[in-house]
């Protein structure tokens, strides 16, 4: 018992915790100064979300590119690096899950769908390798090549899209055969768009835990992501661990576009302007503390307070913009850890008395 | 393609880059004291949207001519203020810089928009503006192609332009600048010769949120006219790139800042050119990114950043 006690009054657990609520305060604050009742918000944001099995699955569904976007972001973070690049990645991982699910439609689909994603993710890999082998091999900050290379996939996606695959007579792909949607649990959700994605995005979290904390490649990247001078010193070769990491990183990515592509829409977008997943994934890595346990518990809130901030404006008529104040702020507090802290310290002064006694 | 099109496309490349040059200047002066922003995109938000409100308002009042400059000013307000939030977070409780940066996206993000829902009933963009009009500089505005294009401008590419010069003066040529580039490279030093290293650096934030709110009031005092959820979209991010490309360095930054104006500008040119109608347009649109890159490949290498930065300053460490 106490132990079980111990593991939940560590600050690991707390701090995130603490944020939290001081963040849906913040939110209950700018509701009352707008005159709305955040009580009545609030509430209409989860039944939203939980009042249904139909919507109950949609947000699921919206989960799931948070997770993968967010495991990427926060895996490139383990090793060192700022990927500002998802948003690229998932968009090249959409094109080539895209491509091979329309062209190679002739395939059976138990052989499609697998090579749709595999490809899907090498390519988001190799994107955003190309940002670490820029890295690695030239010293170019990341965080610019990744910014260019969300622009080049955006053209570059849209341009494929609208040469090979268009639908005549309209800004979107043809209808792609192969499907990663899970229909036998469709019907059961009344017909949400779940689909196996959310399983590969799960599988990612297991994957990046083992990987960087039970394996010895892993500890090699924590090690250059720590300190990548020591690590240097200590005979690892950085380089290649860079190249590594982002490597994994858009991966990760890729494979979220393959799930929003074979998934969700079943046919690509010529798109307007960059989707902005990649930057929900940051949002959602920097609340999950960059591990993956972390990441995957971001994404289920990013995902409820997102997809129920439009039941909220429906019952309350709250802006669902307000929703980012509430993240925003959430990030700050677990950023200012100080501020939790003081929040916090006659509770830790306390704990502290007991100990003594 | 004639001269007076050259001209037209100088110009335009101006217009697109005059945001850009300030929110990189901006972010100049955050880096070089030791904090890395990230928020300039949000900053930029910040902005645009203060300055749309303040625009409309002063305009509703009947200040004519002087509206856009209340706007410019209400920017420049609320760019300060919402760079604070960074500020606390960073140099006071000493957070990841990274983090702080990214909260103050999501917070622009979220409260810009809340706030024109509140205060228009519910739309989801701002009324347009009747923004900034071009001064034609007399005299000067006659030279071909350059008189079009650089002396037929809107008021914010002139002070971009003369705030470019004077921002080179005070950071490589002023104590001022020397403390605030000796913050950012070896803040115990500077601490041992009695720079106030927190206070250097809440200035250079503060700064930042002054320059990057009136490039984002640019956008909506020239180009859009209001302030909607895709006004800034990106553009913050481009300042950072034009930053790191231009080297922390003001005409550095400003070259590159003019290159992705540019690349901005052709948009609306690219049927002008005989040899470009074959090539799809996306094409096109990619060049400037893709050159970027080829460019810091080439001829630019390992970028040389503030040693500092990213570190959040802690005396009892050194």
């Amino acid at each position: 018992m106490n132990k079980f006690k111990k593991i939940f009054t560590t600050d690991s657990y707390i701090v995130p915790l603490v944020a939290i609520v001081l963040g849906f305060l913040v939110g209950a604050i700018v509701m009352l100064m707008g005159g709305y009742d955040p009580i009545t918000a609030y509430s209409a944001l989860f039944t939203r979300v939980f009042g249904n099995l139909y919507n109950f699955g949609e947000a699921v569904r919206e989960m799931t590119p948070l997770m993968l976007t967010g495991l990427a972001v926060a895996f490139a973070f383990r090793s060192g690096m700022f990927n500002i690049g998802a948003d690229g990645q998932v968009m090249i991982g959409m094109t080539a899950a895209t491509v091979v699910g329309i062209k190679f439609a002739a395939l059976p689909g138990f052989i499609l769908v697998p090579l749709a994603v595999i490809i899907a993710g090498l390519c988001g890999g190799l994107w955003a390798g190309i940002a670490g082998y820029l890295k690695a091999k030239r010293g170019i900050n990341e965080v610019i090549t990744t910014i260019m290379l969300n622009w080049v996939a955006l053209y570059l996606s849209n341009y494929i899209v609208r040469a090979f695959l268009l639908l005549p007579g309209q800004n979107r792909s043809e209808d792609i055969p192969a499907s990663l949607s899970m229909t036998f649990l469709n019907s059961l959700f009344d017909n949400a768009r779940l689909h196996w994605g959310t399983a590969i995005a799960l599988a990612a979290a297991v994957f990046f835990y083992v990987y960087l904390w039970k394996t010895k490649q892993g500890y090699e990247m924590r090690a250059v992501g720590y300190n990548p001078h020591a690590a240097e010193y200590a005979g690892m070769n950085v380089g290649r661990n860079v190249v590594k990491a982002m490597f994994i990183s858009g991966v990760f990515a890729g494979l979220a576009g393959a799930g929003e592509v074979l998934g969700v829409f079943h046919y690509q977008s010529v798109f307007a302007a960059s989707p902005g997943y990649g930057f929900d994934g940051i949002a959602v890595a920097l609340l999950g503390l960059t591990h993956p346990l972390g990441v995957v518990l971001a994404a289920i809130l990013y995902g409820t307070l997102t997809y129920g901030s439009a039941g909220m404006s429906f019952a309350a008529d709250v802006p669902p913009e307000l929703i980012r104040i509430v993240i925003g702020s959430i990030i700050f507090f677990i950023a200012a850890q100080g501020i939790v802290r003081w929040v916090l310290k006659p509770f830790y002064f306390k704990r502290k008395k007991e100990k003594v006694l | 393609m004639d001269l007076q099109t050259l001209g037209q496309l100088l110009n335009t490349t101006l217009v697109f880059s005059t945001a850009l040059i300030f929110a990189s200047l901006g972010g100049i002066f955050s880096e070089r004291s030791g904090v890395v922003n990230i928020g300039l995109e949000g900053l930029m938000m910040f902005g645009a949207f203060a300055a749309a409100v303040g625009g409309y308002y002063a305009q509703d009042a009947g200040m004519g001519e002087w509206a856009p400059w209340i706007g410019v000013l209400c920017a420049m307000v609320v760019g300060v203020l919402g760079s604070l939030i960074h500020a606390v977070a960073a140099i006071t409780f000493k957070s990841d810089q990274t983090i702080s940066g990214t909260v103050i996206n999501f917070l622009a993000a979220g409260s810009t928009l809340y706030m024109v829902k509140l205060l228009f009933d519910g739309s989801a963009e701002t009324p347009l503006l009747d923004g900034f009009h071009k001064v034609a500089i007399p005299g000067l505005s006659k030279i071909p192609v350059i008189g079009e294009g650089i002396f037929n401008s809107y008021p914010t590419t002139y002070l971009a332009i003369v705030l470019v010069i004077v921002i080179y003066f005070v950071l490589f040529k002023t104590p001022f600048g020397l403390r605030l580039r000796a913050v950012g490279e070896h803040p115990s030093a500077a601490d041992t010769l009695g720079v106030k290293v927190k206070r250097m650096r809440y200035i250079g934030v503060m700064l930042s949120g002054l320059l990057a709110g009136i490039g984002g009031a640019t956008i909506t005092l020239t180009t859009t006219g209001t302030f909607g959820h895709n006004t800034i979209s990106g553009q913050g991010f481009i300042a950072i790139a034009a930053m790191i490309f231009g080297k922390w360095n003001p005409l550095g930054a400003f070259g590159a800042a003019v290159f992705f104006g540019f690349s901005q500008a052709i948009r609306n040119y690219v049927q002008l050119f005989e040899w470009s109608k074959g090539i799809p347009q996306e094409f096109i649109f990619m060049i400037p990114y893709v050159l970027t890159i080829i460019v810091l490949v080439g001829a630019v290498g390992r970028s040389a950043a503030p040693k500092a930065l990213g570190q959040p300053y802690d005396p009892g460490k050194r």
